[in-house]
């Protein structure tokens, strides 16, 4: 299971726990995360910006 | 035990004294980057101006004379570009180290809280007042008038608490857009609106050449549709019906439509006129920012067919002091978009940002004469597109005529 976050706000999808207000029910792995998605916080990054947490480089400005 | 009891009542003692001394300490200056927020306490007046139409209704009550329910209209329309003029610009502009600080001061978070229950404060007294004292037409439609221009900015106040991530801010965000039935905005502003602002997909995002009035018929129902269709999908993915407590359009309608029916048997049928008139004032003001904000501007298309990310020259923007104390901000829309969850206190100014000639009051007025409009505006669009049309979001129903002008406009 992998984190997933949002390089401008900050907003990190885990895909262990989901994100319930979004309807991803836990479990939902990236894959299954639609493209058309963007962070539910900012909106400014798409499904493709996002950077897997702990992975390569992920820290952005704020 | 004791101390338990007195450590938390001694706190607000401690942080109005903390902020007293990051006030004064301006002139200290030194090595160590420090930043000291000048409009600190000025932010008192966005929950305090919009008292303005029940400072009218004194006025008005004291002296006799009916046209001071107009006053804040005049102070909207006449005084604060004015202001603007007179007091300028604002040179303050927090830096990075600062933020955290900023983000984490409880007196900044505490100010748009408070402005929630305003909100509701102005528009049933007012409306009480309406539909109780006596007064000619003319009073009725400033006064009315006037509680719709505060109501607009109740949107203002949902908009800065709808973008934060705290359960508590979101919350009171939908409950202050209910005073003018237009919670909506919740789900398309943050949903919709940021996603594919100053794109033609936007309904939010006003076009080159376009009429502020044909842009209305554009932007109204398209808030409504894209919040429905956004809660509809977000709900089938939840395995939620649509119309359930769960959709976020309807929670804050089940808020509005209660108060003013209770407002309509109380206060009596005068509301038929008073709460459509003031609400709709209320939408004309959302309208008209959303207009003015990102006229003209485009991002535009990268090679895999997907729109560059928002940045801070997408947005038009306002650096006036006088206007944007009183607005939590708003004017600096250029970072605000570029960084839709920083709080009104820590976001920044940035040189070669696309800036509007005067703060929203002046311009709100400006957009209603659409001649004006663009005689003031469209020569900043080409200029900010280095006269470049195919780089500007130009409505596709323009006529030859005016075309030919923006070709002329942009070759010279």
């Amino acid at each position: 299971m992998t984190r997933y976050r949002c390089p401008g706000c900050g907003y990190t999808y885990d895909e262990a726990r989901g994100d319930a207000h979004q309807g991803f029910a836990p479990g939902t792995t990236w894959v299954q995360i639609p493209a058309s998605w963007s962070c539910p916080d900012c909106a400014v990054n798409e499904k493709a910006d996002f950077k897997p947490v702990g992975g390569e480089e992920n820290v952005g400005p704020r | 035990m004791l101390r338990n009891r007195i450590v938390p009542l001694m706190r607000p003692c401690w942080l109005a004294l903390d902020a007293y001394v990051r006030y004064f300490s301006v002139t200290s200056g030194g090595a160590v980057e420090q930043y000291i927020d000048r409009k600190r306490w000025a932010w008192m007046l966005s929950p305090i101006w919009i008292c303005m139409p029940l400072m009218g209704i004194g006025l008005a009550s004291a002296t006799g004379v009916g046209a001071w329910n107009w006053l804040t209209l005049v102070v909207w329309y006449l005084v604060l570009p004015v202001a603007d003029l007179v007091i300028g610009s604002d040179p303050n502009n927090p830096p990075e180290s600062a933020i955290e600080r900023l983000d984490k001061d409880v007196y900044y978070r505490v100010l748009p809280c408070i402005t929630v229950p305003v909100h509701y404060v102005i528009l049933i007294v007012a409306a009480w007042y309406a539909a109780t004292r006596p007064m000619g037409v003319a009073s009725f439609v400033g006064l009315t008038l006037s509680v719709g221009l505060i109501s607009g900015l109740a949107i203002n106040t949902g908009h800065e608490l709808g973008h934060k991530k705290s359960g508590l801010e979101r919350w009171l965000a939908k409950i202050v857009l209910a005073v003018v039935g237009y919670g909506h905005f919740f789900v398309e502003h943050n949903r919709g609106h940021h996603k594919d602002v100053a794109t033609p997909e936007d309904p939010a995002s006003a076009r080159l050449g376009e009429n502020i009035y044909v842009f209305a018929l554009r932007e109204l129902p398209g808030a409504w549709r894209r919040a429905w269709r956004s809660e509809a999908e977000r709900l089938a993915r939840r395995g939620k019906r649509v119309w359930s407590l769960h959709n976020e359009v309807l929670q804050p309608l089940l808020i509005t439509v209660p108060l003013y029916a209770v407002m309509l048997a109380v206060l009596g049928p005068v509301m038929l006129i008073f709460l459509p008139l003031q609400a709709a004032f209320g939408w004309w003001q959302l309208t008209t920012a959303n207009f003015i904000e990102h006229y003209g501007l485009l991002r535009q298309k990268g090679a895999d067919g997907r729109y560059e990310r928002c940045r801070p020259e997408h947005s038009w923007n306002a650096n006036h002091i006088a206007t944007n104390v009183i607005l939590f901000h708003l004017q600096r829309h250029s970072d605000h978009h570029a960084n839709p969850t920083r709080r009104y206190q820590s976001l920044r100014n940035f040189e070669g940002l696309p800036q509007l000639p005067s703060g929203y009051p002046a311009m709100f007025a400006l957009a209603c004469v659409p001649w004006v409009w663009r005689r003031v505006m469209d020569h900043r669009v080409l200029t900010w597109a280095r006269g470049d049309l195919s780089k500007i979001n130009v409505d596709p129903a323009l006529s030859a005529t005016r075309r030919a002008r923006y070709e002329r406009m942009a070759a010279a």
